[in-house]
């Protein structure tokens, strides 16, 4: 890695389709910190995470590493949710040799960039397989190799594990977890799962229902790694967390009118 | 607890079964012969009752292919009418794809090009045959010019539908590996379009068939449509079926070959037939 970077939100806010989505948004994270953002579906993890690789224009500040954030960047990778985000005609090899090639490195450089990283994420020997021919969970895996062959010193991930089953998605945490540790980069993870958040994050965000989401509570995961979840520390860090989306989707619930006071 | 539960449950499709009839005991190829057989007969059947004038029989149809045959007039036609199509439709693929690459890509580009498209739309290619001998002569110029028209208009509208179909996702993810916007047009979004690019040039080779009948009629020196029209002028009703047939049986076979060669060299950009 170059250099680690952090990232800070200030008074961001993003509107869509005339919908002010998220509002008055402000995050400091620091460099190399692991960040898991969790919240009610719908309420702006993506969005969020966009403005941040660059997607999406926001009012207010956008800083990585210092710098404004005015559009997408090789400092920052992204691993998105679907595998579509693959180059489907292109092999593992190749897939993973499509940044390196960009910034100019040489044949022998790519090879040896993609033998690495390849090797990391455990699929060197699929290096001549097309996406096809993959399972889900190794698609995610080249989607992983891909983005550390740039070198990021931010890496953002939306539920890249969403639509894993739960061995697979296990392994691929403690790969996630591994990776991290050996790259030093900052992480930025959107998920839906608690248990995969408190796994993973120095901290948890999460976000209140939209429209004109914000940042609702930031929780430190004081525990030593690797982490167990059934320590009760890690119990109640769950509940509390449960609890805090809970609330936010019940609220979410009554304003469409689905959810009757008695039932709440 | 029932509505986390309710929020979490994830909706899956129901499994779909075969509709009846898919699963038709026999093969497929025994089934087609079937049906082909079973067609030759009933037009034997017809053509026993009616005179040959009106409808030939299969038999004399065939008499008639091996005369003409054997004075070269049918190789003639075969060879001049596919020349003018590969021509035309060669001709209109090359420059239909990067017309349809750019209206996709650039919308100042689409927003003037848009009202001829869409006015052109509604103009056949048999309507501008008339124009297209006025202009170019009845020779080789105006069916080739014809066919390359049906040709330009069905690549450029596939390849124009097949940018705007690529993945937001793919876009963002080339974006932040540091692809620019002329490496993503050719790293991407022309990868992402060939299937839609297939698709097109197997309908303009097609309508390539009509535009090509049409126009040899008009103009008729050579090729299938003039044999077509020219066995009129003989009576004989056999050598416009030979025609009609031989045009038919070209045309499928263009359609496997270019589908089997799409296939082949374009497996890994997704057509797959
Ligand atoms: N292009 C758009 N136009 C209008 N509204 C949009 C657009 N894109 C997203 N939205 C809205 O913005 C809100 C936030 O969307 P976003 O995808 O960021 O949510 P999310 O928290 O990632 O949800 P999920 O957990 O389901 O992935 C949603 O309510 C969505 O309807
Ligand atoms: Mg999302």
């Amino acid at each position: 890695m170059t250099k680690y970077e952090g990232i800070r939100l200030d008074g961001v806010g993003v509107t869509l389709g005339g919908t002010e989505v998220v509002a008055n948004v402000d995050l400091d994270i620091a460099p190399g910190e692991f960040v898991c953002l969790l919240g009610p579906s719908g309420c702006g993890k993506s969005t969020l995470l966009n403005v941040i690789a660059g997607f999406v224009p926001a009012t207010g500040g956008v800083f990585v590493g210092g710098h404004e954030v005015k559009g997408p960047g090789v400092e920052r990778g992204v691993v998105f949710q679907s595998a579509e985000a693959l180059f489907p005609w292109l092999t593992v090899r190749q897939n993973v040799e499509y940044g390196p090639k960009i910034r100019g490195a040489s044949r022998s450089e790519c090879a040896e960039i993609s033998e690495r990283y390849l090797r990391l994420v455990g699929l060197f020997h699929a290096s001549d397989k097309l996406p096809s021919e993959l399972s889900g969970g190794m698609r995610q895996r080249v989607q992983i190799a891909r983005v550390l062959a740039n070198e990021p010193s931010v890496i953002l991930m939306d539920e890249p594990f969403g639509a894993l089953d739960a061995q697979t998605r296990e392994v691929l945490q403690r790969e996630v977890d591994r990776i991290w540790r050996a790259t030093g980069a900052t992480i930025v993870f959107v998920t839906h799962d608690i248990s995969e958040a408190i796994l993973l994050a120095d901290r948890v965000v999460t976000m209140s229902v939209g429209p004109r989401a914000r940042i609702k509570t930031v929780a430190k995961v004081d525990l030593e790694h690797p982490r167990d979840l059934m320590d009760p520390r890690a119990l109640a860090l769950h509940r509390m967390l449960r609890d805090d989306i809970g609330s936010e989707v019940n609220k979410s619930l009554r304003a469409q009118g689905l959810l009757t006071e008695e039932a709440a | 607890m029932s509505v986390q539960g309710e929020v979490m449950t994830a909706t899956r499709e129901p499994r779909r079964r075969r509709p009846f009839l898919s699963r038709w005991p026999g093969s497929g190829a025994a089934m087609t012969v079937a049906s082909i057989v079973g067609g030759i007969l009933i037009w034997q059947l017809l053509s026993l009752r009616l005179p040959p004038l009106f409808l030939p029989s299969p038999r004399d149809t065939v008499l008639g292919a091996i005369e003409l045959w054997q004075d070269g007039t049918l190789q003639m036609a075969i060879l001049a009418s596919s020349g003018r199509i590969l021509v035309g439709w060669g001709l209109g693929l090359v420059v239909g794809v990067p017309i349809g690459i750019l209206m996709g890509h650039f919308r100042w580009i689409r927003t003037l090009l848009d009202p001829y498209i869409e006015f052109f739309r509604f103009i056949p290619p048999i309507a501008l045959v008339t124009l297209a001998v006025i202009w170019l002569g009845p020779g080789e110029m105006s069916k080739v010019a014809l066919i390359f028209y049906t040709t330009v208009f069905l690549v450029t509208l596939n390849t124009l539908a097949g940018v705007r179909a690529v993945p937001e996702l793919r876009l963002r993810a080339a974006a932040s590996l540091g692809a620019g916007a002329v490496r993503t047009l050719w790293t991407v979004i022309v990868p992402s379009t060939v299937p839609y690019m297939v698709t097109g040039a197997r309908l303009a080779l097609g309508n390539s068939f009509l535009t090509i009948v049409s126009a040899e009629i008009v103009s008729a020196e050579d090729g299938l449509g003039a044999l077509i029209w020219l066995a009129r002028n003989y009576s004989r009703t056999e050598w416009v079926f030979v025609g009609i047939i031989v045009l038919g049986w070209l045309g499928y076979a263009f359609d496997r070959l270019l589908k089997y060669a799409s296939m082949r060299l374009f497996a890994r950009y997704g057509v797959n037939g």
